[in-house]
């Protein structure tokens, strides 16, 4: 039972993955100046962008180029014949427009860093988010409860580009306590290390830990007030207790399908913190591909994105069926 | 997570008998923090209607080159401290070409607003009458728009954002912000209001009005759609910010208003270079647009409260 639930989620995977492609490809196809030209420059002449096209493939009709597409990225492809031929191995997503280097290795070069950012963020806001909705819950109505909340609230309204550029300005222009971030590894300089990815983790998480520790608070208030709760009390089990055991796996069990989305999302990359910020991750491949229009590196981070987003979503949803038993998958 | 998907917890109160209008406006009036939050609304809005006659007074308008406020030799940064904020120009001025900061946020606001206002308008439209369809009709037609649903929102909204409006040609870039952002937001709007349609069709009330010969437009106007009125409003109310956050984010990365059209976005945007000299120039437009984007939340906040409050009792 549960494997035929995963191999119909799989395939649903596959047909929303398949139809993001297709659309953007159909956008690119049919929005973007020719790439031949500009690939061309300025001392072009009309024999050397019919050259490129045919190198490219860009002379073939629109369902051939997309098929070529789909094939290159689980069998590989060649660009051109003859002496000038090119094998792009399996997966190929083509050649940067820019740089001409493989698309598949830009990513496998930057995703380390966006995962970097996406889980020094996470442990972040989910440590002061939950914390922060736990103490907001059992503290309802003191004043604990109410300036937590009030900052959570204002925390969320602060965009995040807003929030870096403030920080930058306070710690590393006014205060000098931190370096401006590059992306060192972590085994050249452990300290430069977490130095650098300090503020981008900082900015991400506030939004979200903000967010969280007012979804966490709500949950808790609901489910104190549940029956089974009363129960429990009767019992004569004391407040730790009843809360340890009892209220929070079903307080918390949403909030780790909040959180699953979340962070699929952000490993497709934090497109607005690492640009602000000039981290070489995903998100700032995608907006400087955007600016350059490159665009076989657009279609591969919004393949990217969307792969994390959707694969998120079903392994969110296997992982509710084990925390939640109403829900668990069962044969009928 | 200002930009782009607006928050996760709209899920508005759930579809309870309508509370009265009177009752709400009361438990508002008496929140100093959501009175606060629609005075300084008003104070934004009046900003922008009255953006004109805002530099009429100062004697700048939002384009304006005023080299007399700037320090030419040293760079361009504006003459005096805080970024040149003086009587001449209460916000100070823009380095490098003296544009009076105030004018800028004033006429920034309306574009801001405006595709705020526009956006949230064509996100409810289509939300609630798509939403309502898949609500009502079920079967295959709630199949399609759920499956469109699920298709938008797997969508990297943000890079598929800025990939469209780089790549459109300039032409209207605020239409095309709106229509952009619309076509991104309404699923999320959309779900709970198929979620809630599907509960009130089985209704009781529901169920009468259709045994009395009802057609469907009555069943709909008047039965299902006023019920749906107070999670309409918290819901539009607190998806208005995550729009304005947008369209910030989104000029803000440089594809959003083109200049010299300001918005506050694009102002953010263009003081990036001059933090750490001016850095007036960036906190400005930055607490116009958080207090903006709070007041919004709060205010969409303590309605839903106030309305949870009406279902209670």
């Amino acid at each position: 039972m549960m494997a035929r639930y995963v191999a119909g989620r799989a395939a649903g995977v596959v047909v929303i993955l398949f139809l993001v492609c297709l659309f953007t490809f159909i956008i690119f196809f049919t929005l973007s100046p020719d790439p031949a030209v500009m690939i061309c420059g300025k001392t072009c002449t009309p024999e050397r962008i019919d050259q490129i096209r045919g190198v490219l493939g860009l002379d073939q009709p629109f369902l051939t180029q997309f098929g070529t597409f789909l094939v290159g990225i689980f069998a590989g492809r060649t660009y051109g014949q003859g002496a000038n031929l090119v094998e792009c191995a399996a997966p190929c997503l083509g050649y940067s427009f820019q740089t001409n280097q493989s698309v598949w290795d830009m990513i496998v070069e930057r995703l380390p860093i966006s995962a970097t950012v996406a889980v020094g963020a996470a442990v972040l806001w989910l440590l002061f988010g939950i914390l922060a909705g736990l103490l907001s819950a059992v503290k309802e109505g003191t004043w604990w409860d109410r300036t937590a909340m009030g900052l959570a609230l204002g925390g969320s309204s602060v965009p995040n580009y807003v929030l870096a550029l403030a920080l930058q300005y306070v710690l590393v222009v006014q205060l000098q306590i931190l370096p401006f971030p590059s992306a060192v590894p972590f085994g050249e300089d452990p300290v430069l290390w977490f130095q650098s990815y300090l503020m981008p983790w900082l900015v991400l998480a506030t939004g979200y830990a903000c967010l969280y520790a007012r979804l966490t608070r709500a949950n808790v208030i609901d489910t104190l007030a549940e029956n089974f709760m009363r129960t429990a009390r009767a019992k004569g089990l004391s407040p730790a207790l009843t809360m340890r055991r009892h209220a929070l796996r079903p307080a918390l069990t949403p909030i780790a399908t909040i959180f699953g989305m979340d962070f699929a999302a952000l490993l497709g990359g934090a497109l607005i913190t690492e640009t602000v910020f000039g981290l070489n991750g995903v998100g700032k491949m995608a907006a400087d591909s955007i600016a350059k229009n490159d665009q076989p590196v657009i279609m591969a981070v919004t393949l990217l994105a969307a792969f994390f987003v959707v694969v998120g979503n079903v392994v969110v949803d296997l992982v509710y069926t084990t925390l939640d038993p109403r829900v668990r998958i069962t044969a009928k | 997570m200002s930009t782009a998907a607006p928050p996760h917890e709209l899920a508005g109160p759930v579809a309870g008998p309508a509370s009265s209008g009177r009752r709400v406006v009361r438990a508002l009036t008496h929140d100093w923090a959501a009175m606060a939050s629609a005075g300084f609304l008003a104070l934004i809005l009046l900003m922008a209607v009255l953006a004109p006659l805002i530099s009429l007074i100062t004697g700048h308008g939002p384009n304006e080159f005023d080299t007399a406020a700037i320090n030419t030799d040293l760079g361009g940064i504006p003459h005096g401290a805080f970024g040149g904020i003086s009587a001449e120009h209460p916000f100070g001025v823009e380095p490098q070409n003296g544009r009076d900061i105030l004018a800028r946020i004033a006429y920034g606001a309306r574009v801001s607003l405006l595709i705020a206002a526009a956006a949230t308008v064509l996100t409810t439209l289509l939300g609630v009458v798509l939403g309502m369809l898949a609500g009502f009709y079920q079967g295959w037609v709630d199949q399609v728009i759920c499956r469109v649903m699920d298709f938008l929102m797997a969508f990297p909204a943000l890079i598929f954002m800025i990939a469209i409006l780089s790549s459109l040609p300039a032409g209207n870039r605020s239409v095309l912000l709106v229509v952009v952002i619309s076509v991104f937001g309404w699923p999320y709007l959309a779900r709970v209001v198929r979620g809630q349609t599907m509960t009130l069709v089985n209704r009781e009330f529901v169920e009468a009005a259709r045994a009395s010969g009802a057609s469907t437009s009555a069943l709909v106007f008047k039965e299902i759609l006023p019920n749906l009125r107070s999670s309409l409003i918290v819901m539009t109310t607190l998806a208005v910010p995550g729009y304005i956050g947008t369209e910030a984010g989104l000029s803000f990365l440089g594809v959003g208003v083109a200049p010299p059209t300001p918005s506050w976005g694009q102002m953010i945007s263009s003081s990036v270079g001059w933090y750490a000299v001016d850095p007036m120039y960036f906190a400005i437009p930055g607490l116009f647009l958080f207090l903006t984007v709070l007041s919004l939340t709060v205010l969409g906040d303590r309605l839903r409260a106030a309305f949870d409050a009406g279902d209670a009792s």
